[in-house]
């Protein structure tokens, strides 16, 4: 019985060995890329033709015939950043839908930053000056306010109310 | 003789606007009422006058005139009534004519208003309109004429001209080159109209903010008095989007409904600062504060509109080169110029009278001012963003002469958080409170519409669901609908307790008396149903693409769509027209059919018509790929699969309502009206 069990082993393993044979003598071959994995680098890309069109989507014969160039490309073995970079070679940089930030073109990805992390400073420091700066000081900013006499909160109730109904 | 009608009304208007705007001035500092009346009566005449030539032009794009260059360049034979009829808007010259008709019809209906109680605000109102109007005028007459004819000289050469060169004889061509074929379809009718209304009637909430900055009476009365009017401008250019959306969506075939081009983003721009302030004139009325960052806005709003219409008319982001050879492109800069230095100006002119009656310190962190400043904010951020990278390919391509395509990746990664951070506040700003909340308060009030989302979270997490995005937004999502539920509850609860009326009623009523609170939360129920059809596309779609024979198969996110059969056959008015038959299955059971097809038009354009099977789950969206060498044999298909994308429109229905129950006047106004 446990021999018999031993014996399946080697059976089982010539089985799995024929079985991957066939697939190992189409990979030698390079297999035709998939549509789809065409499709996922042409999408990171434009048209170098038509005006902000995706390459994967372009309807022009020029842009089937840089899907099948990419698809060669692919079954060569060449990377997404190599099919990029040959694309950008012959066509320019206007090809990549993400722009390198060399050069020049750094301010592309620097500029609205640096914009928004003023705007974050001054926003923490408005909330700092404005609010918590002064409610740590008796007697002045929210605290001062917090407790308004009953005449005050009378009179700005009734602005509030004519406000809202004017 | 129906051109040189149509281009003399046309001057006649140009100078009637620049009169009134003369007029208007002039009354102004000489402080003659009947200079101000003769500018406003002159304005009131535009929307007239263009009419007859904006009508002169849709009979000759009916009727067939060749010999009109614009006629010929946008219409052809075949073309149906209706897509000649939206001509007008399909090319440049006719959509300047249409921007100038809509503004002159806007310009008319606020100049008719009542003006007793404000009277010092009419000149500059007038002045506004009016010179924006001229502007539009002055490009259609001495740049973009769609009156120019077709002249034949004697040798031969046919030239574009309004009136004839020495000798020539009008040309006319037996038929056009008719409308871009992407443009043929009936999203054409609606799309382009909404868009420009909601542009152009963002003028007049601008032109009595620079009344308002002129005449100092910089208080809340111009933000009372254009309430209804941003209001219906931020109505027709949100349908205008939306609207361009859901055209892309069904034409385009590129399986989405918005790609971050250029052009669209354009026309989002003056919809990123008109949003907050929207939100942000609210509080300037209830507490006279954020009066400066109100007149910025409406400024930028401004600003943004003639920019995008100029980005969207002038072809400079085909190469910035064909913008300096276009006289119309430095017009533009020159007029967003003049009106933003202007308007700076007047800002700063007017800065210290316009400090917050209300100090922010005396308004808590945790207030519902300070959300709606950090609401602002986050719009600031995106607009920004959006801004730049329109405008940086432009600055790169002059400095480095090289072109540069910035595409989704870049937009998505750059606003993702401003925008989470919007649907978050969506939620907690209702539920803070005027002037002062704080933490506790504000904890008091989260818990009750924070039970429904942390279960949506956990019900998510059970189904298996493991993105961190898709969790988030769809949580934050589950907190606002259920805020916004809960405002109506307890305020209708409330009410029924209280008048002693039944549910429904008591709801009726609730939203009835204060309708721009109430329809507020309808709206925001309106962009959460449409940011589910977002996370739906952006985080869960599926796409594949496969080459079939007749009888096989695609399996794509549980369904399988076999391969039936395929057509070609021509159409009557030229097409070439190639269809497919697919059969949806799932589970074994037959869902139907779909029939994607390609169309190759007479001049060689090719035009994809994806077939969609849509459901309030998902959409199945098969495009016919590579449409040449197609056989029975060899038939290329992509097919996506895109959950929930029908909640962006079903958003925008709720929108619309949302937006009218806001804009509809309130009972106390009617009531009011009645006794003037």
């Amino acid at each position: 019985m446990k021999m018999k069990k031993y014996f399946c082993y080697p059976f089982f393993f010539i089985l799995f060995l024929l079985s991957v044979t066939p697939a190992v003598s189409v990979m030698a071959q390079e297999p035709t890329p998939s549509d789809d994995q065409v499709n996922a680098i042409a999408s990171q890309m434009f048209c170098p033709i038509c005006e902000n069109t995706p390459l994967d989507v372009c309807p022009t014969d020029a842009c089937r015939d840089w899907r099948e160039l990419i698809r060669q490309m692919l079954a060569q073995g060449k990377t997404t950043a190599e099919i990029q970079q040959y694309f950008v070679d012959h066509y320019g940089a206007r090809v990549l839908s993400e722009p390198p930030g060399k050069g020049f073109n750094i301010l592309l990805y620097i500029a609205p930053g640096v914009v928004i992390i003023i705007g974050v400073f001054f926003l923490f420091l408005g909330v700092f000056l404005i609010w918590i700066l002064p409610s740590k000081k008796p007697g002045t900013g929210v605290a001062a306010n917090s407790e308004p006499t009953t005449q005050d909160k009378y009179a700005s109730h009734l602005e509030e109310e004519l406000r809202k109904r004017s | 003789m129906l051109a040189q009608f149509g281009f003399g009304v046309l001057v006649v208007t140009f100078a009637l606007a620049l009169f009134s705007a003369g007029a208007a001035i002039f009354g102004y500092f000489s402080k003659s009422d009947r200079w101000v009346e003769s500018a406003r009566r002159a304005v009131q005449l535009t929307f007239p006058l263009i009419s007859l030539s904006a009508l002169a032009l849709i009979y000759m794009l009916l009727s067939g005139h060749f010999d009109l260059e614009y006629v010929y360049s946008v219409t052809s034979r075949d073309m149906p009534a209706y897509l000649k009829v939206t001509a007008l808007w399909g090319g440049q010259a006719g959509s300047l004519v249409f921007w100038s008709w809509l503004m002159s019809a806007f310009a008319t209906a606020v100049t008719l208003r009542k003006w007793d109680r404000d009277r010092e605000f009419l000149p500059w109102v007038v002045v506004v309109t009016a010179v924006t109007l001229a502007f539009f005028l002055a490009l259609v007459i001495f740049f973009e004429n769609p009156f120019v004819r077709l002249w034949q000289t004697i040798s031969g050469e046919v030239l574009p001209q309004m009136f004839a060169p020495a000798g020539a004889r009008l040309f006319t061509p037996s038929d056009g080159r008719g409308l871009n074929e992407l443009l043929r379809h009936p999203g054409m009718v609606f799309h382009p109209p909404m868009l420009y209304l909601g542009f152009v009637a963002f003028v007049i909430p601008y032109a009595f903010a620079i009344a308002a900055l002129v005449t100092g009476r910089t208080d809340d009365r111009w933000i009372r008095l254009t309430r209804r009017w941003t209001l219906v401008a931020w109505l027709f250019l949100s349908i205008g989007l939306v609207l361009g959306m859901w055209w892309a969506y069904r034409v385009l075939g590129w399986g989405g409904y918005w790609a971050w081009d250029p052009v669209e983003v354009a026309a989002l721009m003056p919809w990123l600062v008109g949003t907050p302030f929207l939100h942000t004139v609210m509080i300037q009325e209830k507490r006279g504060m954020f009066k400066r960052l109100n007149m910025l806005l409406i400024m930028l709003t401004y600003g943004m509109v003639i920019y995008g219409t100029f980005l969207t008319r002038s072809g400079v982001f085909s190469s910035v080169h064909a913008f300096a050879q276009s006289a119309i492109g430095p017009m533009f800069f020159g007029f967003i110029g003049f009106s933003m230095a202007a308007s700076v100006i007047l800002l700063i002119y007017r800065w210290n009278t316009m400090k917050s009656e209300v100090s922010l310190g005396d308004t808590s962190v945790f207030s519902r001012e300070a959300f709606f400043l950090l609401a602002a904010l986050f719009f600031g951020a995106i607009f920004i963003i959006c801004f730049w990278n329109v405008l940086f390919p432009l600055i790169s391509e002059i400095v480095t002469n090289q072109k540069m395509s910035i595409g989704p990746v870049v937009y998505k990664r750059e606003t993702a958080l401003f925008w989470g951070g919007l649907l978050a506040l969506m939620g907690i700003a209702p539920l803070s409170s005027w002037t002062w909340a704080s933490f506790k308060t504000i904890s008091r009030a989260i818990w009750k519409p924070a039970i429904p989302a942390v279960l949506v979270t956990v019900i998510l997490l059970v189904a298996g669901m493991r993105n961190v995005i898709a969790l988030i937004g769809l949580t934050l999502i589950a907190f606002v609908i259920a805020v916004a539920l809960y405002e109506f509850g307890r305020g209708t609860l409330a009410r029924a307790r209280t008048k002693k009326e039944n549910f429904l009623i008591a709801l009726w009523r609730l939203a009835g008396r204060n309708r721009r609170r109430y329809g507020g939360y309808i709206i925001h129920l309106a962009m959460v149903a449409m940011a589910v059809g977002v996370i739906g596309i952006e985080v869960f779609q599926q796409q594949t693409q496969q080459t079939l024979k007749i009888n096989q198969e695609i399996q794509i996110s549980g369904y399988t769509l076999r391969y039936d059969s395929l057509y070609k056959f021509p159409y009557p008015d030229g097409r070439q027209v190639t269809l497919a038959e697919l059969t949806v299955y799932k589970d074994g059971k037959s869902l139907g059919k779909l029939s994607p097809r390609y169309d190759v038009y007479p001049d060689g354009q090719p035009m994809t018509i994806p077939a969609i099977r849509s459901t309030l789950a998902d959409d199945l969206y098969v495009v016919l790929v590579n449409w040449e060498n197609v056989s029975e044999q060899q038939t290329p298909f992509k097919v996506y699969h895109n959950p929930l994308v029908n909640w962006m429109w079903i958003g925008s229905v709720i929108f619309v309502l949302g937006s009218l129950v806001a804009a509809w006047p309130e009972k106390t106004e009617l009531e009011m009206s009645r006794y003037k």
